[in-house]
């Protein structure tokens, strides 16, 4: 069976900088993969790397089997590849639910017509309330992203990753700016995703990476350290060096 | 998940109302018939200033065809006037080099020749963004001028295309002194354009170029292609200005190179700016008071009303970045809410 | 000398006269954009005030046309600060399309202030005798003015580019056009920077403004009027790139000059055609990030 999603070394260097050295990753179908590291490590920039919003310096990523390395951003999202940004990327003067309509709408491709009304198919906005009564966002539907609070925007940022329909999904620290009260909401969402999509978590929070995550990767300076299941991660030696201890270190 | 279900129907009452909203925002509101049973009160009240009413009704539609890219898809061109110029050219120089004098199938030819240069130049520049666009886009207009006065023999530079005469439309309805033909032609050209951009702003494709202005990074991010939606709607509006520029050329009977002018421009923006962008009545607003304002007080003293409408513009960017229809909206919600309270 | 020889020559000259006004105006523009990705389409307004400034100080007061140009320069600079921490301060996280029409606001009103004092009809300076008739070179004979311009244009090429490179200043302005986030978070006060550079900036256009009036009139619509030029220099060499401003200077001010000289009515269609041949092969400019 092919993977869902495979990373072949890629490298990206900034200048003189590089900031991606020799990553490979494999999200198998159905993946729950949590990516870790320390700031800076080059989680988000791999992020843009496979989503094409960077382009890598050498390198190929296969989509279901299919290289998309030289294809554009929109084409892969088109493919089936959906990320949310770890600081919230939306249609801040349009409504919630317009967000997930125009989302609907660039999927199916009704955005190339000129002449219908928008929002005049029930479908597309039985769909998108649909995904907004998944997040708990009906009652925010009409209202403009930005009137909202920053965690129900966190909450719209992953609805319109779902709205895609993606069969690979990209969280890039999905709780991130969120108050510990609200988060949990949003971690159980994302526990409660489709099975059959294959899902890359970037998290700082162990409790969740351990709880969520079947594989974990973890990078540092821009490489892989290490992968494998959340036991051996949690039982290496290395990682409890560079990363957990680190980490202790903040939380203490 | 106990609670879900007990506040079920609550939620359906939600979301039939978000849905109902959603199918009916777009219906035609009575406000809108507004601005036309004005211009047509302005046919019989003003019957001696129809050529003055024509010049706005060309420049409400020039400021519309700019809305669609710079209000809807938030692109910024100091280029515009480059559309408006070929179309004015198209049926000048039809009339005067060939004898095209036909007015409808010029505004055709005109669309068409706008709207193709459109296309050529949009799908090199709207790649780009920031300084290297504006002065892109502001290159194009220069260029265009500059080689129309290269070839002064052919374009009559910018002493003007002089005389041109143009068959009675329809051969019937011919010119008068007073120009009311002009403007019914004119009312009727805007009317037949404006449906066209008001069914492409609310459809799909108008919601993706909001989309596009409201965040471009996510519009890549959930699949648009993103350069194709900026170079088609920049087509249709290079289309659109190329018309109000025949429109111009018709209706004036005359057109020099100073369409072409950085000032032409910046006007049309201005108006825009002025009306409100992204809000399809922003233009005609900002079009109408420029217009009167400048009608009024530049026969006073030209210098003034330059400083005025500087300070004009100062004040918009700083108090009220949404134009007048902006500032109308709030006094309207301002004044609802007093209701409210009281 | 043959015919071409001397047609060449002058154009070499003439356009290294031009290029030397170019560079002087864009420069200040160049840094400040780069620095804080400010659209300022008023800078031809600062321009076109050291102009007037430098008419009044020698008309009126008598004052020579050198130190007339110099107190204008220092003039304009120092008044440059009050827009730029009244008014331009507000608006740098703003759109660029706030920023055009701010600016644009400006200029329209800087040239009715400079119509209702001055007039629309174009202004000339009186110069000192040395700047006036022509020098010769042994092989040619140049006119004194332009040969003055180069030189002065030379002069302060050399001290900007030893500012610029050389001083502890100049490091930081190069660290913060760079990365702007790098280079607060060692501690560098960029908006003091950048108030500093619109002001030194703001400064030189005054000067060029002043150099500009012998060269071409001064009327108030020289504040839009060669605004277009000074951003196709900014924009051809590349925001913020003092070797890209000096490039894009020398480039476009011998073509233009050539292309008037040689094709009369071409006007500008070669500068603009360069410009738009430059940016679509090298979007960001010479000298620019891309």
């Amino acid at each position: 069976m092919t993977a869902a999603l495979e990373v072949q070394s890629f490298n990206r260097s900034f200048g003189a900088l590089q900031v991606t050295c020799d990553v490979s990753l494999t999200l198998e179908r159905g993946a729950r993969r949590a990516l870790i590291g320390p700031n800076g490590a080059g989680k988000t920039t791999l992020v843009n790397l496979i989503t094409g919003a960077l382009k890598p310096s050498s390198g190929r990523v296969l989509l279901n089997g299919e290289d998309i390395t030289t294809t554009s951003q929109a084409d892969r999202a088109r493919r089936g590849l959906a990320r949310t940004f770890q600081i919230n990327q939306l249609f801040r003067g349009l409504s919630v639910l317009d967000n997930l309509c125009l989302t609907i709408g660039e999927r199916d491709g009704n955005c190339n017509n000129l002449w219908r009304t928008a929002g005049s198919n029930p479908a597309v906005i039985d769909e998108a309330l649909d995904h907004l009564d998944s997040l708990r966002l009906v009652d925010d539907a009409l209202k403009l992203v930005r009137e909202l609070p920053y965690g129900r925007q966190r909450l719209v940022e992953i609805a319109i990753a779902l709205a895609q329909k993606p069969r690979v999904l990209l969280l890039d620290e999905p709780a991130a700016g969120v108050p510990s009260s609200e988060s949990h909401l949003i971690l159980d969402v994302v526990a409660s995703l489709d099975p059959g999509i294959a899902i890359l978590i970037i998290e700082h929070d162990m409790d969740v990476v351990f709880r969520f995550a079947k594989q974990i990767t973890v990078m540092v300076q821009g490489s892989v350290l290490v992968e494998g299941t959340p036991g051996e991660i949690m039982n290496n030696e290395q990682v409890r060096a560079v990363y957990l201890g680190q980490e202790s270190q903040r939380h203490a | 998940m106990a609670a879900s279900e007990t506040i079920n129907p609550q939620r359906k009452q939600a979301r039939e109302r978000a849905a109902a909203h959603l199918l009916s925002r777009h219906h035609f509101h009575w406000a809108e018939a507004l601005p036309w049973v004005i211009a047509i009160a302005a046919f019989y009240v003003f019957p001696d200033r129809m050529t003055f009413g024509n010049q706005v009704l060309v420049m409400v539609l020039f400021a519309l065809s700019l809305d669609l890219i710079l209000g809807y898809a938030g692109i910024v061109t100091l280029g515009h006037a480059a559309f408006f110029g070929l179309g004015a050219y198209t049926v000048g120089l039809g009339a005067a080099r060939l004898g095209w004098t036909e007015p409808i199938s010029g505004l055709f030819a005109a669309a068409l020749i706008s709207a193709f240069a459109g296309l050529i130049t949009g799908w090199f520049l709207l790649r780009y963004r920031g300084l290297t666009l504006l002065m892109l886009t502001l290159a194009t207009a220069i260029m265009l001028q500059e080689a129309g006065n290269l070839r002064s023999d052919f374009s009559g530079g910018y002493d003007g295309l002089p005389g041109l005469e143009f068959k009675p439309l329809f051969g019937v309805f011919g010119y008068d002194l007073y120009g009311r033909t002009n403007y019914v032609y004119a009312l009727v050209v805007l009317a037949v354009v404006f449906y066209f951009v008001r069914r492409i702003v609310y459809s799909p494709f108008g919601q993706a170029l909001t989309g596009i202005r409201e965040n471009v990074r996510r519009m890549h991010a959930i699949g648009s292609p993103v350069h194709r939606r900026l170079v088609t709607v920049y087509t249709i509006a290079a289309g659109i200005a190329g018309i109000a520029g025949a429109l111009f050329t018709q209706t004036n009977a005359y057109v020099t190179l100073t369409v072409f002018d950085f000032e032409n421009s910046a006007k049309v923006m201005v108006m825009l700016i002025l009306g409100g962008t992204g809000r399809l009545y922003g233009a005609f607003i900002g079009a109408v008071v420029y217009m009167v304002l400048e009608d009024h007080l530049s026969k006073l003293s030209p210098t003034f009303w330059q400083f005025g409408i500087g300070l004009l513009l100062v004040l918009a960017v700083l108090f009220a970045r949404r134009g007048l229809l902006g500032l109308l909206e709030d006094a309207g919600k301002y004044l609802k809410k007093k209701k409210v309270q009281s | 000398m043959p015919y071409y020889a001397n047609i060449a020559v002058s154009i070499l000259f003439d356009g290294l006269a031009y290029a030397m006004f170019l560079f002087i105006v864009s420069v200040g523009l160049s840094v400040t954009m780069g620095l804080m990705g400010f659209v300022n389409l008023a800078h031809g307004a600062f321009a076109m005030a050291g102009g007037y400034v430098v008419v009044s100080l020698t008309r009126s007061l008598g004052i020579g046309f050198v130190p007339a140009l110099v107190i204008a320069a220092f003039a304009v600079g120092a008044v440059s600060v009050v827009f730029e921490r009244g008014l331009y301060r507000r608006l740098y996280k703003a759109t660029d399309l706030e920023q055009v029409l701010l600016t644009i606001g400006l200029a329209f009103m800087a040239i009715a202030t400079a119509t209702y004092f001055y007039g629309p009809i174009p202004k000339s300076v009186p110069l000192p005798e040395w700047l006036q008739g022509d020098i010769n070179l042994g092989f040619r004979s140049f006119p004194s003015y332009r040969a003055f311009l180069i030189v002065l244009g030379a002069v302060l090429i050399a001290v900007l580019w030893y500012a610029f490179e050389r001083t502890n200043i100049g490091a930081k302005i190069r660290a913060a056009v760079d990365n702007r986030r790098m280079a607060e978070s060692v501690g560098i006060n960029v908006d003091l920077l950048f108030t500093l550079t619109f002001a030194v900036g703001s400064g030189l256009a005054a000067l060029g403004g002043g150099l500009a009036i012998q060269l071409f009139g001064l009327s108030p619509s020289f504040a839009v009027l060669y605004l277009v030029l000074f951003l196709i220099v900014v924009a051809v060499g590349g925001l913020g790139s003092f070797k890209g401003t000096l490039l894009a200077a020398l480039v476009l001010g011998i073509i233009d000059t050539a292309g008037k000289y040689l094709y009369a009515d071409a006007g500008g269609f070669f500068v603009y055609a360069i410009t738009v041949a430059v940016l679509l092969v090298k979007p960001a400019g010479f000298y620019g990030r891309e």
